[in-house]
């Protein structure tokens, strides 16, 4: 690897010490690295994977008294349906569902999607929580403040609470574009809750689906404050 | 050539420090998409992994975890594991077969057990339900270590640690699979999940 090169010219003059030049070839040693390196760009993630953080309700509360009672004007119920298609209606379904109404939507960024609906909504808070995000950018307030105030903002008196119910036929992905919409257009409160007999009727009659098969399921509402 | 070297070495160490394994999973899974950019945490977390087809798989981040957890749930089910089997489990980074068919599992050579594991699966019906076993047992045992920590050394200061569970599922998994698992950890309980997803830019305000 190393090498020594002897001058020749050494010879003659005598007294004097052999000057020697020494020159080490490294090629080696970078080609290991570069190996080492490949293998861990390749074996390793540089990211942590991204998570959502949801909590569900407690199960094992069932007195009514303890849980908190959704406003009619306040509840916006989203149903997954078949085929990635989303529905939903306003308000508490009236008692035998009659006089609810569903409106097909969808997923997308349009006028008629559901992120619309839900900004429109949920205006007066996206509002606040922009102007907030603006004074944050200014450095005038610190992240502490940012985040108790969003959450005060959050909880104000006439916000929408969503309920998610999917049907059996959704998917998981549905259920993250849901929970994604709810992140994007600032819902404090949502709860995902087993979906019942009365909107799989509901479902029935507007897709004329029979596949909407009313089955029998424990009904529970609980309503997830986001703390 | 010594610039050059010395720019590979610099790689490499910048790779060696900033590097985390990826961890070896028996089913490859597909997240879905999210706006969410909460990271998971580092340590104390379970996963749970969900394959399309409803097969689920756990992993638990602890070694030492792993091996007490399966010394428990043998001493719920009345297998006894010998130490060389337990030493194997906790070497697994993650598992997923009945309970009953552990040991033969563990007897087996690695190679055969990434091939067999896909198969299997922890199994989590209503009848029996081994994976709300596994749920419990992982709980009691990490409880147990954090306990036996504080006692060893006591320190009021100190943020209590909270076990996460996160939840990795396809994003072609019917919704009553995860409702199903979502089911179970309520009974026992666990009421906040980490759903990993991946990165998807966020609307524009």
């Amino acid at each position: 690897m190393a090498e020594i090169q002897e001058n020749d010219s050494g010879g003659r003059k005598k007294g004097k010490q052999k000057k020697i030049a020494i020159r080490v070839d490294f090629t080696p040693m970078v080609d290991m690295n570069m190996l080492l390196i490949t293998f861990f760009m390749l074996c390793t993630t540089m990211s942590k994977p991204q998570t959502m953080e949801i909590s569900m309700p407690r199960k094992d509360v069932k007195d009514e008294s303890e849980q908190d009672k959704l406003k009619a004007s306040e509840a916006i119920t989203v149903l997954l349906g078949k085929d990635n298609k989303v529905y939903y209606y306003e308000g508490l379904p009236s008692e035998n569902y009659e006089n609810t109404t569903l409106v097909e939507t969808n997923f997308s960024a349009d006028p008629d999607g559901l992120r619309a609906y839900l900004l429109r909504r949920n205006g007066s808070i996206v509002q606040k929580i922009s102007e907030l995000d603006q004074r944050k950018k200014n450095l005038e307030i610190t992240d502490t403040t940012y985040n108790r105030e969003v959450s005060t903002i959050k909880k104000e008196k006439g916000a929408p609470a969503v309920v998610i119910k999917a049907s059996d036929f959704a998917t998981y992905t549905n259920l993250m574009d849901v929970l994604d919409e709810m992140l994007i257009c600032k819902i404090g409160r949502y709860s995902i809750v087993d979906i019942e007999q009365g909107d799989l009727f509901l479902l029935k009659e507007f897709t004329k689906d029979e596949s909407y098969v009313v089955h029998q399921e424990v009904i529970e509402e609980i309503v997830y404050e986001e703390q | 050539m010594t610039a050059m070297s010395d720019v590979t070495v610099l790689l490499l160490t910048f790779f060696m420090l900033t590097s985390t394994f990826i961890q070896k999973e028996p089913v490859s899974v597909n997240p879905p998409q999210s706006v969410s950019e909460i990271k998971i945490p580092e340590s104390n977390i379970v996963s749970i992994l969900i394959e399309p087809n409803g097969k689920v798989f756990m992993s638990m981040d602890n070694p030492n975890d792993r091996r007490n957890a399966l010394a428990e749930l043998g001493r719920l089910y009345e297998i006894e594991f010998n130490e060389e089997e337990l030493k194997k489990f906790s070497l697994l980074p993650s598992f997923g077969v009945p309970i009953a068919g552990m040991k033969s599992f563990l007897a087996l050579s690695p190679e055969q057990q990434d091939k067999v594991i896909m198969e299997y699966g922890i199994p989590c019906d209503s009848t029996d339900n081994q994976f709300k076993m596994w749920m419990q047992t992982a709980r009691t045992v990490w409880t147990e270590r954090i306990q036996k920590a504080y006692r060893e050394n006591p320190d009021p200061s100190a943020r209590k640690p909270d076990l996460a569970i996160a939840i990795k599922a396809d994003a072609n998994t019917p919704y009553p699979l995860i409702r199903d698992i979502m089911n179970t950890l309520q009974d026992l309980r666990e009421q906040r999940y980490n759903l990993i997803t991946s990165l998807r830019n966020a609307p524009p305000a």
